[in-house]
């Protein structure tokens, strides 16, 4: 006996439903369309690893002399001829300094201005004709090829104001790199402040809070892993920019030595830079700069994923954070 | 009565043909309500008749929605809150909200309920805002379900625990009135009547403004019901929030002017 809807039913409709339920609510056949989906996916991820992989093979095959041989050395040499080469005295430090101040350029100028840029147009701008002008002009930015950009640091801070970045130097590159990645910064750290929910702002709100401190203690916490990603994407795409360098007289030949990456003095001189180094080692005619370019490119992937698992740490701990 | 004989009544809040507009839309129409101190006041009425939206106009939280509009006045304590001279968040301050959807800080207990008196510089030091949390906690009656995690993600509380929490957090900055959305809806019997003894508590000291689905709470615990419906012009298919019927809790549930309140309040719709 089985009772359904409060219905006692006999023996024979209870059985009859029993089977009529089970082979409803049991799987008809496969899947194809998800299976097939799955399928793709999956052959995409592979393809992709795919790739990777034999990118980072050919690099560090060809590279495999240095990179076994001599890379201490190399870390520390300079540009120089097929003579340093044989000598163990070339290697990537001028390329590595030059980066490296190109780097500290883009974080301490294009991270906190575009930062608050974003917030300003996300929290306080008025929306209006003249803002939505504003952000359409922004996303056209970050659309402009870099060599553009390249063009405008040559103008202005190596033409404009040498009296102030010294001409052709790491300052002018730093600068024309920081402006480069200014609208992606704001673009990315302005769709994490949108993504921050409304009601968790009415929240702060309603207890009392300012614009300011709802800003300060809602809006940046939750949405900071996301900002995080963006100014990622953009320092990465900083270091391995070329060809604004190029523009602003980056340098393949002969570069006195540094005394050492993180010294500022270096800053108002001639410069070069690892994309660049890499550029001129490739087209150099030589098969031992290949093995050397080779050898500074898997140097730059290690900066750079070393870069990218800094900020997987960091963001993984504002999303704890957030959850918390 | 015109405004001035009804200011000098001491009266909390005072709203004068107040109009709300989302972009074109007509949320709410000529509402004209007075709320006096030391009451509770409960809004009923069926879904999308615009309580919310009202309720939010009481603290100016429907200036952080852009599309919304508020035409008319709202006078608390005499001044009129739509002013251009008066500051939105001193408003917040004293008139403190609870809101429909509970929406805690993705921080510790401790911090949601400390945020306020932290902000307004309430409290200082450490010993003082331990009190401040443990008292509000316990008036929220949550606390003995969570002093030992305090420190522990308010995302982690169940839903009826995190709508507790936000009316901690409401009550945690001391506010003069308190503005509470269907504060009880997601809790059990249990915690529904600790709110309610909490209601009654805060009325010595508070004004009270709730919006319930539940017309028994409203009979229970209010001195004031409005009574709020949808106005449907097919016409040109608009729906307009109105108010049908404000009056003492005790009229509105018994002797109703209006057929639709006695519709509503007795379960018979249409
Ligand atoms: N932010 C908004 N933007 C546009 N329309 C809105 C917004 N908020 C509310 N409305 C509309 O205003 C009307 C009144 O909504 P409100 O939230 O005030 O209803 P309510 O009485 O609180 O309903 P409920 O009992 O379901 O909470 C509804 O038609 C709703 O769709
Ligand atoms: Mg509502």
């Amino acid at each position: 006996m089985a009772v359904t809807f409060g219905r006692v039913l006999d023996n024979k409709t209870s059985t009859r439903i029993e089977r009529e339920v089970a082979s409803a609510i049991k799987r008809q056949g496969s899947d194809w369309k998800g299976n097939t989906f799955y399928t793709l996916l999956l052959v995409m991820l592979v393809l992709t690893l795919f790739i990777l992989a034999v990118l980072i093979y050919g690099v560090v095959a060809d590279g495999w002399d240095i990179l076994t041989g001599w890379l201490p050395s190399f870390l520390g040499g300079t540009l120089g001829s097929i003579k340093a080469f044989e000598g163990q005295t070339l290697g990537v430090q001028q390329g590595l300094a030059g980066s490296f101040w190109i780097a500290v350029f883009v974080a301490l100028l294009s991270f906190p201005i575009g930062i608050a840029s974003a917030i300003y147009l996300e929290e306080y701008a008025p929306k209006n004709r003249f803002s939505n002008f504003i952000e359409l002009n922004i996303r056209n930015l970050a659309g402009v090829p870099s060599v553009v950009y390249g063009l405008l640091g040559l103008f202005l801070f190596v033409e404009g104001i040498p009296s102030i970045t010294g001409g052709r130097t790491a300052a002018s590159a730093g600068l024309t790199l920081a402006i480069l990645v200014l609208p992606i910064v704001i673009i990315t750290s302005q769709e994490a402040l949108r993504a921050v929910p409304a009601t968790l702002k009415e929240g702060s709100y309603g207890v009392g809070a300012t614009r300011w401190e709802t800003v300060r203690r809602q809006a940046l916490p939750y949405a900071a892993p996301g900002i995080l990603t963006g100014t990622l994407l953009s320092m990465s795409r900083a270091i391995g920019e070329a060809a604004p360098l190029i523009l602003v007289g980056a340098i393949t030949g002969f570069l006195g030595s540094n005394p050492s990456i993180v010294d500022p003095r270096q800053l108002d001189d001639a410069f070069t830079a690892m994309p660049i180094l890499i550029t001129g080692w490739t087209q150099n005619p030589m098969p031992e700069f290949r093995v050397a370019a080779a050898a500074a490119i898997v140097v730059l992937l290690v900066f750079v994923l070393l870069l990218n698992a800094a900020t997987i740490y960091l963001r993984y701990h504002f999303e704890k954070k957030r959850e918390a | 009565m015109n405004p001035e004989a009804r200011n000098s009544n001491n009266l909390v809040f005072c709203a004068q043909d107040l109009n709300v507009y989302y972009g074109e839309f007509h949320a709410l129409r000529d509402v004209c309500l007075d709320i006096l101190p030391n009451e509770i006041t409960a809004f009923i009425g069926p879904s999308g008749c615009g309580k919310t939206t009202l309720l939010r106009c009481f603290n100016r939280m429907n200036d952080l929605i852009p599309i919304a509009r508020v035409t008319g006045s709202i006078e608390y304590m005499g001044v009129n809150l739509y002013d251009p001279g008066v500051d939105a968040v001193e408003v917040r301050r004293r008139i403190g909200m609870v809101f429909q959807k509970p929406n805690p800080f993705p921080k510790s207990i401790y911090d949601n309920v400390a945020y306020g008196p932290r902000i307004t510089g309430m409290a200082k030091r450490k010993p003082a805002l331990d009190e401040i949390v443990e008292i509000s906690l316990r008036k929220a009656a949550l606390f003995d379900e969570v002093k030992d995690r305090l420190k522990n993600s308010a995302m982690g509380l169940s839903g009826g625990q995190q709508q507790r929490l936000c009316i901690a957090r409401a009550i945690a900055v001391n506010p003069d009135v308190l503005l509470m959305d269907e504060p009880c809806s997601a809790l059990d019997p249990i915690a529904t009547t600790r709110i309610e003894e909490l209601m009654n508590e805060l009325k010595d000291d508070y004004t009270i403004v709730i919006v319930t689905h539940n017309m028994q709470q409203a009979a229970r615990i209010s001195n004031k019901t409005a009574f709020f419906s949808v106005d449907v012009n097919l016409e040109t298919d608009t729906r307009t929030g109105t108010l049908i019927e404000f009056g003492d809790t005790e009229e509105i549930f018994s002797t109703p002017k209006d057929s639709r309140t006695e519709n509503y309040v007795t379960g018979r719709f249409g």
